[in-house]
């Protein structure tokens, strides 16, 4: 089905399919093992050329550092060889279809890079006089303009530098509200379904956390989430579209509900993919969402980073938001709301979370994805990426278990459960299959509230062939887990590595490297 | 639209098999008062690749660009030269677009290179472990002391007054949702740091004393006596690195007793970008690894016994321990480690520390020349790279008046400390490797026809 030569040609050299000899170097072919820079660099290489220091009598106050740093270098080949053989033991969205559910793994696309690349943006310095910044400042407050359109909220603080960060700054807006009306609350409800970063910010900030139980349909029991309102909870932070793929039909009742109590809904915006150009989170009566850069909006996610979190705000908590933030005057010119002007501009913010503006550059390549896309082309995101992810849920709900696919329509992700497997079988063993056939596996075992979770995301930026391909894999992969396949148990085959011993990582942890010999006398 | 495959067909076919008449099926359980019926109001409509890069070149246009001009700003962020292969290697897209390693066979390349950043910046801040980063060093700051506070069951933070003032206020905003007490006061313009405050401040209530070093006048004093005398209380002393380019010149702050030690990274290899991303350096003893926040990357042996990394320690994480977290941190700072750990292997130890020796030799001179200008003084008796000037006026207007005559000169304490006029006549200066004897020359020209010519007076 999948195969590449389709042109009928026959090998002529025989059988190849004998078995794979050992190689002396432990590479094979393409794939190519490497070591780490502390085996293969020593401290007196260096892959940079410097000028000769001017003689000058040192004014380090008597703390020159004598001791050997223990930092090996490389001449440039051989770092540039050292990192491209690293890279190449990576699956990337690049390389493939990479659907981990929640993390919104789209294209990113390369003029984003470009511009962000812009000396104008990339070579300025965060304390320049905003007089020679105004391009930079511009760019922000475009972004921000844009971001309270797409939401239909009132403000936004862009300063928070991830998706939790973001959380942070609503979670400490929420608070600073009630502490301006003199009323602490110490409550702050979570669905069971929720990312563990929202009950870990919550506490962060120094709240108790509750959670709110689901119904049947995996969305929130909204009667159980009333009969716990009252004057101790300060808010909700709930996810929309949720973590089962499930939009909250009752979002606005509960937002209703919550502020009739005097709370605050914090609505986790992860998930913004889904509705992104069709609905807008200020007509559910959201006060504070974050918008994950990184995910709706394109910007890479590195290898875990760097995000971007910017929090719309509603009127009610946009006062509280914090600092700084850019401000355009009616001669068109910009300027920096910091700790000077506070007490003028913007009284009530509850401070600063961070050093600096933000995450420039991410600032840029989202905006340039939101120039690319427009208005029109959202809307088709929105619709692509949840046209895709029904699309799965409904080609191998008769292969997968589906938990909540009576419910109706997913959005943006689908997700299956791992009951059906056979004895012994579970989600990982899925997992672990789909890497042999080259795709980077789903998320497991999150959401918490299903068993042996899978979480789908396509994104809209998969071809109806890339799903297809999928599809079948997936298929194939479920049912050899259906029919207790033994191979599958000790997938992957054909990965870099086999699976690892997190066990052994956790009870004899070996965060940095040792050199050989001190290694042994630690044993 | 150029990012997206699915052609009109394919959507039809894709209905089909769902069994839905339209992509409105599909969002039915959106309340019909919150669909939107068409394009959002607000916005323009898609733009071409071309159309777009020309609006970023014009914005780009209206911004003095450090390269571009002589550059003397530091306090936080400093421009050094990043090698270009440093840029090449962190956009290969097995990079760029991968996620966090969260399925360890196919993420080798990402988790090694963690590995590899943790050792590094364990051994350049002289502690036994660092974690995989943090968001940058301000929040870095906090979340030691936060960790502190675990560690010790205290909350009482005695802060140094060098500390760069947004560390301090992003420990204030955070100090005031959790109930920590912070003892701070604003640094004086002098070569003598707060020293003897801090060590009268310690006690038995202390969890932890914050220095940073070099501070933000840039002075350097040794944190030897600090940590003994935290010690000899219980309390753990913490230690904030803004130019780690330093370290290369001067002991570590875990070499004098820093329990933790956190830092600003994005002297190495990441470029300015007006303030983010950048990337935050956590190293501290390994005693207290369990109550370490962020992403941890430790070494394994996979099924065949091949040496492998894997994330690890993930019980102290909030996808795992959710409301019992050590932090909430999630999405940290991979790629910006990245341009940090190539960078600092391109240099090697024989590259940082000829780094730092040019910076500090750079530094020493302009720092003579400058203080040669009729009225001008050096503040410092020590310092790395960067120095406080004491002007004979408001340094504020000087450095505006400067930047009006093409020269970024330095960064006013009157920013950075708006309204403390003990401070006002202070400027701070960063000297790395990419400034020029000429560019000195030119910055000292600037500054003394502009002090000559009575700005700001």
């Amino acid at each position: 089905m999948s195969t590449i030569n389709q042109s009928g040609w026959k090998p002529e050299m025989g059988d190849v399919t004998d078995t794979k000899p050992a190689t002396f170097t432990g590479n094979r072919a393409l794939m190519l093992e490497e070591a780490l820079i502390f085996e293969i660099g020593t401290a007196g290489t260096t892959g940079v050329d410097l000028a000769e220091p001017p003689k000058v009598a040192s004014r380090l106050g008597g703390l020159e550092r004598n001791r050997a740093i223990g930092l090996p270098g490389l001449s440039e080949p051989e770092t540039v060889r050292h990192y491209t053989r690293l890279s190449r033991q990576n699956y990337a969205i690049d390389l493939g279809f990479f659907p981990l559910g929640s993390c919104t793994m789209k294209h990113n696309p390369r003029l984003n890079e470009k511009v962000a690349r812009m000396a104008g943006f990339a070579d300025v310095h965060p304390l320049q006089p905003v007089e020679t910044v105004q391009g930079a400042l511009a760019a922000i407050n475009q972004l921000a303009v844009w971001l309270i359109e797409l939401t239909g909220m009132y403000g936004v603080a862009m300063t928070p530098k991830a998706g939790a960060h973001g959380e942070l700054c609503g979670i400490l807006c929420i608070k600073a509200a009630l502490a301006a009306r003199g009323d602490p609350r110490g409550f702050i409800l979570v669905p069971e379904s929720a990312h563990g970063t929202n009950p870990a910010t919550a506490a962060f900030a120094g709240f108790s956390v509750e959670n709110i139980p689901a119904t049947p349909e995996g969305r929130v029991d909204l009667a159980a989430l009333k009969a716990r309102l009252g004057p101790d909870v300060a808010g909700v932070m709930i996810t929309n579209p949720n973590t089962c793929g499930l939009f909250e039909k009752d979002m606005k009742a509960i937002s209703d509900a919550v502020h009739a109590a005097g709370g605050y809904v914090y609505c986790d915006g992860a998930n913004f993919n889904a509705i992104v150009g069709r609905v807008r989170p200020g007509d559910l009566g959201i006060d504070a969402m974050h918008i994950n850069l990184h995910k709706t909006f394109s910007t890479p996610h590195g290898g875990g980073g760097p995000g971007s979190g910017p929090v719309v705000l509603s009127e009610a908590l946009a006062p509280f938001g914090p600092l700084p933030f850019t401000e355009r005057h009616a001669d068109g010119r910009y300027t920096l709301v910091e700790e000077e002007t506070v007490g003028e501009r913007h009284p009530h913010s509850f401070g600063r979370m961070t050093a600096f503006q933000g995450q420039m550059g991410m600032f840029t390549r989202a905006l340039s994805y939101i120039m690319s896309h427009g208005a029109d082309g959202l809307r088709q995101v929105a619709e692509d990426a949840v046209l895709n992810a029904n699309y799965i849920l409904r080609s191998l709900e008769d292969v997968l278990d589906a938990p909540f696919a009576h419910s109706g329509p997913c959005m943006h992700e689908a997700l299956f459960s791992d009951d059906g497997m056979a004895e012994g079988f579970s989600t990982l063993d899925i997992a672990k299959g789909l890497i042999d056939e080259g795709y980077h596996p789903m998320t497991v075992y999150f959401p918490l509230v299903v068993h042996g979770a899978m979480l789908v995301e396509p994104t809209e930026t998969e071809s109806k062939a890339a799903l297809d391909q999928f599809i079948g894999a997936l298929r194939s992969v479920a049912e050899r887990a259906k029919a207790g396949d033994p191979s599958l148990k000790s997938a992957p085959h054909h990965a870099p590595r086999r699976r690892l011993d997190e066990t052994l990582a956790a009870r004899k942890p070996r965060l940095v490297w040792t050199e050989p010999e001190q290694a042994e006398a630690a044993e | 639209m150029r990012y997206l495959p699915l052609t009109q067909s394919d959507r039809q076919a894709m209905l089909g098999v769902i069994g839905a008449k339209s992509i409105d099926d599909l969002f039915v359980d959106v309340p019909a008062e919150a669909r939107l019926d068409g394009p959002i109001q607000g916005l323009p409509n898609h733009a071409s690749e071309m159309a777009v890069e020309r609006h970023f070149s014009d914005l780009a246009r209206k911004n003095m660009a450090a390269s571009h001009h002589p550059f003397f700003l530091g306090c936080g962020a400093y421009k050094h030269h990043v090698p270009a292969s440093v840029d090449h290697l962190i956009q290969r897209g097995e990079f760029l677009t991968a996620y966090t390693p969260y399925q360890p066979e196919i993420a080798q390349g990402t988790l090694q290179m963690l590995f590899e950043f943790q050792t590094q910046v364990a051994r350049l801040l002289g502690c036994d472990v660092a974690n995989a980063s943090m968001y940058d060093g301000s929040t870095a700051c906090w979340e030691a002391i936060s960790m502190a506070g675990r560690i010790t069951k205290r909350k009482k933070a005695v802060l140094s007054s060098g500390l760069h003032p947004h560390y301090v206020s992003v420990c204030e905003t955070m100090a005031k949702f959790t109930g920590d007490t912070l003892d701070t006061v604003q640094p004086e313009l002098s070569a003598n740091t707060d020293r003897t405050r801090l060590l009268a401040a310690i006690d038995d209530e202390t969890s932890c004393v914050v220095v940073q070093y070099p501070d933000i006048l840039g002075r350097i004093e040794d944190l030897t006596a600090i940590a003994a005398k935290a010690h000899e209380h219980g309390a753990l002393l913490v230690a904030v690195v803004t130019e780690p380019v330093a370290l290369g010149a001067i002991k570590a702050p875990g070499e004098m007793g820093a329990d933790i030690v956190v830092g600003e990274g994005q002297s190495i290899g990441v470029g300015l970008q007006f303030g983010g991303p950048y990337v935050g350096l956590f190293a501290c003893k390994e005693k207290f690894v369990r109550q370490m926040p962020g992403r941890l990357c430790g070494e394994t042996v996979d099924a065949e016994g091949k040496r492998g990394f894997v994330l690890t320690l993930s019980t102290r994480e909030q996808h795992i321990r959710r409301e019992k977290a050590t932090s909430n941190i999630c999405t940290n700072s991979g790629l910006c480690a990245l341009a940090f750990s190539i960078h600092m292997t391109l240099l090697g130890e024989k590259g940082l520390r000829d780094l730092a020796v040019l910076n500090h030799g750079l530094a020493v001179q302009a720092a003579e020349r400058l203080a040669q200008i009729p009225g001008v003084e050096l503040v410092n008796d020590s310092f790395f790279n960067e120095f406080t000037l004491k002007l004979p006026k408001e340094a504020r207007p000087v450095v505006r008046a400067l930047a009006d005559r093409k020269v970024l000169g330095g960064v006013s304490l009157g920013r950075l400390y708006p309204g403390v006029s003990a401070l006002e006549n202070g400027l701070v200066v960063a000297v790395t490797e990419v400034v020029t004897a000429e560019d000195v020359e030119t910055l000292a020209t600037a500054l003394e026809e502009t002090l000559s010519e009575g700005v700001g007076a």
